[in-house]
């Protein structure tokens, strides 16, 4: 099909499309007048109910941690299947080219790497209290690891990020919230369902199972980012070796 | 005007879908993807959004401040991820077609068999 053609196609449906959305749109409530019960018991319940300061992250881990489970598990697929996808069978080896000659870039970029981790450890501690969790600081903690790729090279992330080693953490990770789903069945509760002492309210020490929930994501997601960054990174940096 | 950050959601996904469908590259093509999908970021906030309040975080306000929706905003992390994993996967499928077929360009690809 041309371009021209294309394009002439697409203008008159999108116009059509757009008009439906607007129309919709327009049966939605005002914007700032949001008149749904479910949020607002909520915020005005679940500080009280689940004694942690971040509503957004015991709806995620608590109230709604059934769904955080397909969501943990929609990233594992994902994540295995691009590894399917993208994993040779044959060894690879990285290119020579692949070093970094620099010392001054090489003590930078691990100076930084360790402060990202640190940050990236304190958002997920923190989730369930401030802006933060598992899926953030997860990705934080993964960044790290990318800057290490940065400083050493491919061949010291790989060193870094075994694969075994890090298909364990993924693993332990999409498992773990499952098995602490299980032990809330065990304890007499539906799937998921809180359970343990709730502490007190804006201390690390609070929420029931909702740190731990927490730091299973926090496992799943960081292990997936650098699954996901070492198979792309492995197109980049590593040659096939010839037998 | 209170329609607006709705229209603006509609705007985003339409243009996203204008890359798609104009698109020269697999990579451009995921780039618009994400686009696309992002407006439903924009959908979901501004729905849960409620006038002169803050986010549902209680660590430092006092208790029964006004607070936006906090249901929308999960639902909002899970898009996110999703969208990540969608993009990962599409990114992955490009290396191989443009190893399969050497090229990234859908309509080069489009005429390609076997």
């Amino acid at each position: 099909m041309s371009r021209f053609l294309r394009i002439a196609l697409f203008a008159p449906s999108a116009a059509g499309l757009g008009a439906l959305l607007l129309w919709s749109a327009a049966g939605l409530p005002d914007f700032g007048h949001y008149h749904h019960a479910y949020g607002r018991i909520l915020n005005a319940s679940a500080q009280s109910e689940r004694h942690v300061t971040n509503v957004v992250g015991s709806v995620v881990f608590d109230y709604r941690g059934f769904d955080t489970l397909g969501e943990e598990f929609i990233l594992f697929a994902a994540v295995m299947g691009l590894a399917l996808l993208l994993r040779e069978i044959d060894d690879r080896r990285p290119q020579p080219r692949e070093q970094v000659d620099s010392d001054a870039l090489r003590l930078l970029g691990v100076g930084l790497a360790a402060a990202l981790l640190v940050l990236g450890l304190d958002v997920v501690a923190h989730g369930y209290l401030t802006p933060g969790g598992g899926f953030q600081g997860g990705v934080i903690v993964a960044s790290a690891f990318l800057l290490l790729y940065l400083a050493l090279g491919y061949r010291g992330f790989r060193v870094l990020t075994p694969r075994s080693g890090v298909d364990f953490v993924e693993g332990a990770g999409a498992g773990g919230y499952a098995v602490i789903g299980i032990a809330s069945m065990l304890l007499g509760a539906a799937y998921l369902h809180n359970f343990g002492p709730l502490g007190t309210s804006g201390k690390l020490a609070a929420g029931g199972s909702i740190p731990f929930l927490n730091v299973a994501s926090a496992l799943e997601v960081s292990a997936a980012f650098v699954l996901l960054y070492t198979e792309f990174l492995e197109e980049l940096a590593a040659v096939p070796v010839r037998a | 005007m209170s329609y607006l950050p709705y229209a603006l959601a509609v705007w985003i996904f339409l243009c996203g879908l204008f890359g798609v469908v104009t698109s020269r590259s697999l990579v451009h093509l995921v780039v618009c993807l994400s686009v696309a999908q992002s407006s439903t970021y924009v959908l979901l906030l501004s729905i849960g959004y409620v006038d002169r309040a803050g986010a549902p975080i209680f660590a430092d306000v006092p208790k029964g401040t006004r607070a936006v929706d906090p249901v929308v905003q999960a639902l909002t992390l899970t898009d996110v991820v999703v969208s990540v994993t969608v993009v990962g996967l599409l990114l992955a499928l490009t290396i191989q077609a443009k190893k399969e077929a050497g090229t990234t360009d859908p309509d080069k690809l489009a005429s390609m068999h076997g």
